[in-house]
Protein backbone atom coordinates (compact mmCIF):
# COMPACT_ATOMS: atom_id res chain seq x y z
CA UNK A 1 0.00 0.00 0.00
CA UNK A 2 2.63 2.26 1.20
CA UNK A 3 4.73 1.52 -1.85
CA UNK A 4 1.87 3.24 -4.34
CA UNK A 5 2.88 6.08 -2.31
CA UNK A 6 6.49 6.01 -2.76
CA UNK A 7 6.26 5.49 -6.32
CA UNK A 8 4.28 8.62 -6.50
CA UNK A 9 6.50 10.75 -4.53
CA UNK A 10 9.57 9.64 -6.49
CA UNK A 11 7.92 10.59 -9.62
CA UNK A 12 6.86 13.79 -8.14
CA UNK A 13 10.41 14.50 -6.60
CA UNK A 14 12.23 13.41 -9.41
CA UNK A 15 14.34 16.28 -10.39
CA UNK A 16 15.08 16.58 -6.54
CA UNK A 17 16.28 13.61 -5.67
CA UNK A 18 19.35 12.59 -6.27
CA UNK A 19 18.96 8.94 -4.65
CA UNK A 20 15.56 7.60 -3.44
CA UNK A 21 15.61 4.08 -2.09
CA UNK A 22 12.92 2.69 0.46
CA UNK A 23 14.70 1.28 3.74
CA UNK A 24 12.88 -0.21 6.76
CA UNK A 25 9.88 0.68 5.15
CA UNK A 26 11.04 4.44 5.22
CA UNK A 27 11.30 6.41 1.66
CA UNK A 28 14.62 7.99 2.11
CA UNK A 29 15.57 11.08 -0.39
CA UNK A 30 19.27 12.45 -0.79
CA UNK A 31 18.61 15.87 -1.89
CA UNK A 32 20.12 18.89 -2.30
CA UNK A 33 20.25 20.92 1.07
CA UNK A 34 19.13 24.10 -1.39
CA UNK A 35 16.11 22.61 -2.62
CA UNK A 36 14.92 21.70 0.53
CA UNK A 37 11.92 23.73 1.38
CA UNK A 38 10.51 23.18 -1.95
CA UNK A 39 10.87 19.73 -1.62
CA UNK A 40 9.16 19.80 2.00
CA UNK A 41 6.57 22.04 0.98
CA UNK A 42 5.71 19.50 -1.62
CA UNK A 43 5.51 16.29 1.11
CA UNK A 44 3.25 19.01 3.30
CA UNK A 45 1.13 19.97 0.55
CA UNK A 46 1.01 17.65 -2.14
CA UNK A 47 1.08 14.38 0.20
CA UNK A 48 -0.07 15.25 3.26
CA UNK A 49 2.97 15.03 5.48
CA UNK A 50 1.79 16.84 8.12
CA UNK A 51 3.59 15.44 10.98
CA UNK A 52 7.66 16.92 11.34
CA UNK A 53 9.12 13.99 13.67
CA UNK A 54 12.68 14.76 13.46
CA UNK A 55 15.91 16.31 12.82
CA UNK A 56 19.37 15.67 13.18
CA UNK A 57 22.88 14.76 11.94
CA UNK A 58 25.39 12.29 11.27
CA UNK A 59 28.99 13.07 11.50
CA UNK A 60 31.26 11.64 8.52
CA UNK A 61 35.01 12.93 9.92
CA UNK A 62 36.15 11.30 6.80
CA UNK A 63 33.95 12.12 3.93
CA UNK A 64 33.39 15.49 1.96
CA UNK A 65 30.75 17.37 2.77
CA UNK A 66 31.51 15.93 6.37
CA UNK A 67 28.02 16.42 7.45
CA UNK A 68 24.30 14.45 6.92
CA UNK A 69 21.28 16.43 7.83
CA UNK A 70 18.28 14.07 8.50
CA UNK A 71 14.87 15.01 8.59
CA UNK A 72 12.04 12.59 9.14
CA UNK A 73 8.75 13.59 8.50
CA UNK A 74 5.17 11.47 8.65
CA UNK A 75 1.95 11.66 6.75
CA UNK A 76 -1.21 10.93 8.68
CA UNK A 77 -3.41 10.72 5.87
CA UNK A 78 -1.52 7.94 4.09
CA UNK A 79 0.70 6.96 7.18
CA UNK A 80 3.75 6.60 5.76
CA UNK A 81 7.01 7.90 6.63
CA UNK A 82 9.64 9.82 4.55
CA UNK A 83 13.42 10.83 5.49
CA UNK A 84 15.16 13.25 3.99
CA UNK A 85 18.78 13.60 3.79
CA UNK A 86 21.31 16.75 2.47
CA UNK A 87 24.78 16.95 2.43
CA UNK A 88 26.37 19.76 4.00
CA UNK A 89 30.31 21.00 4.43
CA UNK A 90 32.08 21.57 7.76
CA UNK A 91 33.03 24.87 6.55
CA UNK A 92 29.35 26.04 6.63
CA UNK A 93 27.69 23.66 8.05
CA UNK A 94 23.84 25.69 7.06
CA UNK A 95 20.76 24.64 6.10
CA UNK A 96 17.12 26.49 5.68
CA UNK A 97 15.23 26.33 8.60
CA UNK A 98 11.85 24.15 8.73
CA UNK A 99 10.20 26.70 11.33
CA UNK A 100 8.13 28.51 8.26
CA UNK A 101 6.31 25.24 7.55
CA UNK A 102 6.14 23.33 10.90
CA UNK A 103 6.29 24.81 14.60
CA UNK A 104 7.65 21.75 16.15
CA UNK A 105 10.93 22.86 14.43
CA UNK A 106 12.09 25.15 16.20
CA UNK A 107 12.98 23.01 19.16
CA UNK A 108 14.38 20.10 17.05
CA UNK A 109 16.50 22.12 15.20
CA UNK A 110 17.97 23.88 18.78
CA UNK A 111 18.96 20.56 19.49
CA UNK A 112 20.58 19.85 16.44
CA UNK A 113 22.60 22.88 16.57
CA UNK A 114 23.11 21.78 20.32
CA UNK A 115 24.94 18.39 18.85
CA UNK A 116 25.99 18.73 15.44
CA UNK A 117 26.49 22.70 15.18
CA UNK A 118 24.10 22.70 12.07
CA UNK A 119 22.96 26.25 11.49
CA UNK A 120 19.65 26.38 10.34
CA UNK A 121 18.86 29.76 8.61
CA UNK A 122 15.71 31.76 9.69
CA UNK A 123 15.72 29.64 13.11
CA UNK A 124 16.15 33.03 15.33
CA UNK A 125 16.75 31.13 18.40
CA UNK A 126 19.13 28.52 18.58
CA UNK A 127 20.23 28.85 21.92
CA UNK A 128 21.48 25.81 23.65
CA UNK A 129 18.64 23.99 24.59
CA UNK A 130 19.55 20.19 26.01
CA UNK A 131 23.13 21.88 26.83
CA UNK A 132 24.04 24.96 28.53
CA UNK A 133 25.10 28.10 27.86
CA UNK A 134 28.88 28.64 27.64
CA UNK A 135 29.70 24.97 26.67
CA UNK A 136 32.32 24.72 23.96
CA UNK A 137 32.29 22.41 20.94
CA UNK A 138 29.18 20.25 19.65
CA UNK A 139 28.83 16.63 21.44
CA UNK A 140 27.82 14.70 19.00
CA UNK A 141 30.67 15.27 16.25
CA UNK A 142 33.33 12.52 16.19
CA UNK A 143 36.00 14.97 17.16
CA UNK A 144 34.71 15.66 20.76
CA UNK A 145 36.27 14.33 22.94
CA UNK A 146 34.52 11.37 24.27
CA UNK A 147 35.47 12.08 27.90
CA UNK A 148 35.43 15.85 27.97
CA UNK A 149 33.67 17.42 30.60
CA UNK A 150 33.12 21.04 30.79
CA UNK A 151 31.73 21.16 34.59
CA UNK A 152 29.52 24.53 35.74
CA UNK A 153 29.94 23.87 39.26
CA UNK A 154 34.31 23.80 40.38
CA UNK A 155 34.45 20.33 41.65
CA UNK A 156 35.84 19.74 45.27
CA UNK A 157 39.29 19.60 46.06
CA UNK A 158 41.08 17.33 48.56
CA UNK A 159 41.55 20.52 51.25
CA UNK A 160 37.87 21.42 50.97
CA UNK A 161 36.95 17.57 51.49
CA UNK A 162 38.91 17.43 54.78
CA UNK B 1 -8.95 22.99 99.55
CA UNK B 2 -6.19 21.11 100.54
CA UNK B 3 -7.19 18.42 102.79
CA UNK B 4 -8.60 17.42 99.14
CA UNK B 5 -5.29 17.33 96.97
CA UNK B 6 -3.31 14.16 96.24
CA UNK B 7 -0.25 14.27 97.73
CA UNK B 8 2.43 13.88 95.10
CA UNK B 9 3.66 10.34 95.20
CA UNK B 10 7.17 8.93 93.52
CA UNK B 11 6.22 6.28 90.55
CA UNK B 12 7.73 2.91 90.64
CA UNK B 13 10.80 3.68 88.40
CA UNK B 14 12.21 6.18 86.01
CA UNK B 15 11.57 9.29 87.11
CA UNK B 16 14.98 10.15 86.02
CA UNK B 17 17.31 9.17 83.55
CA UNK B 18 20.57 10.13 82.67
CA UNK B 19 22.36 9.88 80.03
CA UNK B 20 24.98 11.50 77.76
CA UNK B 21 23.71 14.63 75.59
CA UNK B 22 25.79 13.02 72.24
CA UNK B 23 24.16 9.91 73.05
CA UNK B 24 20.36 11.60 73.66
CA UNK B 25 20.85 13.92 70.82
CA UNK B 26 22.03 11.22 68.28
CA UNK B 27 19.25 8.76 69.29
CA UNK B 28 16.76 11.56 69.02
CA UNK B 29 18.46 12.67 65.43
CA UNK B 30 18.80 8.93 63.93
CA UNK B 31 14.99 8.49 64.05
CA UNK B 32 13.55 11.44 62.92
CA UNK B 33 15.41 12.36 59.57
CA UNK B 34 13.27 14.03 57.17
CA UNK B 35 14.79 13.40 53.78
CA UNK B 36 14.47 15.51 50.70
CA UNK B 37 14.29 13.48 47.37
CA UNK B 38 16.36 14.55 44.73
CA UNK B 39 15.47 12.45 42.00
CA UNK B 40 16.37 12.81 38.75
CA UNK B 41 16.21 8.90 36.96
CA UNK B 42 15.50 5.62 37.04
CA UNK B 43 16.37 5.29 40.42
CA UNK B 44 13.13 6.68 41.54
CA UNK B 45 11.47 3.58 40.63
CA UNK B 46 13.50 1.69 43.72
CA UNK B 47 13.02 5.03 45.90
CA UNK B 48 9.35 4.29 45.51
CA UNK B 49 9.44 1.12 46.18
CA UNK B 50 12.11 1.13 49.26
CA UNK B 51 9.32 3.89 50.71
CA UNK B 52 5.98 2.49 50.29
CA UNK B 53 4.52 -0.03 52.25
CA UNK B 54 6.65 -3.32 51.25
CA UNK B 55 10.08 -2.09 52.35
CA UNK B 56 8.49 0.89 54.28
CA UNK B 57 11.34 3.16 55.00
CA UNK B 58 9.42 4.56 57.74
CA UNK B 59 9.73 1.57 59.98
CA UNK B 60 13.45 3.43 60.28
CA UNK B 61 12.42 6.89 61.02
CA UNK B 62 13.09 8.13 57.70
CA UNK B 63 9.57 8.42 56.06
CA UNK B 64 8.49 11.56 55.36
CA UNK B 65 9.73 13.50 52.29
CA UNK B 66 10.21 17.12 52.47
CA UNK B 67 9.99 18.73 49.43
CA UNK B 68 11.61 21.46 50.99
CA UNK B 69 15.37 21.66 51.50
CA UNK B 70 14.73 24.13 54.61
CA UNK B 71 12.69 21.44 56.47
CA UNK B 72 14.88 18.35 55.37
CA UNK B 73 18.33 16.92 57.26
CA UNK B 74 18.62 14.20 54.81
CA UNK B 75 19.59 14.34 51.18
CA UNK B 76 18.96 11.92 48.84
CA UNK B 77 20.19 12.02 45.44
CA UNK B 78 18.50 9.86 43.45
CA UNK B 79 20.04 9.00 39.73
CA UNK B 80 22.18 10.51 37.38
CA UNK B 81 23.15 14.29 37.90
CA UNK B 82 24.53 16.18 35.14
CA UNK B 83 26.33 18.93 34.68
CA UNK B 84 23.67 20.98 34.19
CA UNK B 85 21.89 20.28 37.11
CA UNK B 86 25.06 20.36 39.16
CA UNK B 87 23.97 24.12 40.08
CA UNK B 88 21.06 23.20 41.52
CA UNK B 89 21.65 20.20 43.46
CA UNK B 90 24.51 22.76 44.79
CA UNK B 91 21.81 25.20 45.93
CA UNK B 92 19.87 22.32 47.31
CA UNK B 93 22.37 21.42 49.68
CA UNK B 94 23.51 24.39 50.68
CA UNK B 95 19.63 25.48 51.91
CA UNK B 96 20.30 22.39 53.93
CA UNK B 97 20.30 23.63 57.57
CA UNK B 98 22.89 22.03 59.42
CA UNK B 99 22.81 18.97 60.58
CA UNK B 100 22.61 17.46 57.57
CA UNK B 101 23.54 14.31 55.89
CA UNK B 102 23.73 13.20 52.04
CA UNK B 103 22.83 9.47 50.87
CA UNK B 104 24.05 8.83 47.04
CA UNK B 105 22.15 6.63 46.10
CA UNK B 106 22.55 4.38 43.38
CA UNK B 107 25.08 4.25 41.32
CA UNK B 108 25.11 7.26 38.79
CA UNK B 109 25.10 9.52 41.66
CA UNK B 110 28.05 8.04 43.65
CA UNK B 111 30.14 7.77 40.40
CA UNK B 112 28.59 8.26 37.49
CA UNK B 113 28.17 4.81 36.39
CA UNK B 114 28.85 4.38 33.21
CA UNK B 115 28.39 7.53 32.08
CA UNK B 116 31.80 9.24 31.34
CA UNK B 117 30.94 11.76 28.41
CA UNK B 118 29.97 15.52 28.32
CA UNK B 119 26.40 15.63 30.30
CA UNK B 120 27.00 13.67 32.99
CA UNK B 121 28.57 14.38 36.36
CA UNK B 122 31.19 11.81 37.69
CA UNK B 123 29.61 10.99 41.11
CA UNK B 124 27.71 13.85 43.50
CA UNK B 125 30.89 14.30 45.74
CA UNK B 126 32.36 16.15 42.68
CA UNK B 127 30.53 18.80 44.16
CA UNK B 128 28.80 18.02 47.69
CA UNK B 129 30.29 15.76 50.62
CA UNK B 130 28.67 12.50 50.47
CA UNK B 131 28.49 10.58 53.92
CA UNK B 132 26.49 7.22 52.30
CA UNK B 133 27.31 5.72 48.99
CA UNK B 134 24.60 2.66 48.13
CA UNK B 135 25.52 0.96 45.13
CA UNK B 136 23.39 -0.82 42.76
CA UNK B 137 21.25 0.11 39.36
CA UNK B 138 19.28 0.60 40.87
CA UNK B 139 20.68 -0.49 44.50
CA UNK B 140 17.61 -3.14 45.74
CA UNK B 141 15.47 -1.81 48.62
CA UNK B 142 17.23 -4.12 50.92
CA UNK B 143 20.34 -2.10 50.10
CA UNK B 144 18.48 0.87 50.92
CA UNK B 145 17.29 -0.04 54.10
CA UNK B 146 20.59 -1.76 55.00
CA UNK B 147 22.22 2.28 54.37
CA UNK B 148 20.04 3.87 56.80
CA UNK B 149 20.78 2.07 59.06
CA UNK B 150 24.26 2.74 58.59
CA UNK B 151 23.83 6.02 58.37
CA UNK B 152 21.66 5.65 61.30
CA UNK B 153 24.29 3.98 63.11
CA UNK B 154 26.94 6.80 62.13
CA UNK B 155 24.45 9.31 63.39
CA UNK B 156 23.86 7.64 67.02
CA UNK B 157 27.87 7.25 67.91
CA UNK B 158 28.48 10.89 66.38
CA UNK B 159 29.57 14.09 68.06
CA UNK B 160 26.96 16.61 68.56
CA UNK B 161 27.59 19.95 69.57
CA UNK B 162 24.83 22.08 69.96
CA UNK B 163 26.97 24.86 69.76
CA UNK B 164 29.66 24.73 66.97
CA UNK B 165 31.22 27.11 64.41
CA UNK B 166 28.50 27.05 62.14
CA UNK B 167 25.52 27.39 64.43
Amino acid sequence: MSEAVFEQIREHLAGAAREAAVAHGTLALLIEPERLLEVVRALKDRFGFDMFLDVTAVDWPQRQPRFDVVWHFYSTRERVRVRLKARVPEADPAVDSLTGLYGSARFMERECHDMYGIAFRGNDDLRPILLYEGFVGHPLRKDYPKQKEQPLVPYRTNEAAK
Amino acid sequence: MTAGAQERRPSAAFEYLTTRKDEFVGWARKFSLFPYPFVTACCAMEFMSVSSTLYDTDRFGAALPRFTPRQSDLLMVVGTVTHKQAPILLKVYEQMCEPKWVIAFGVCASSGGFYQNYAALPGIDKIIPVDLYIPGCPPRPEMVIDGIMKLQDRIARDRHPIINETF
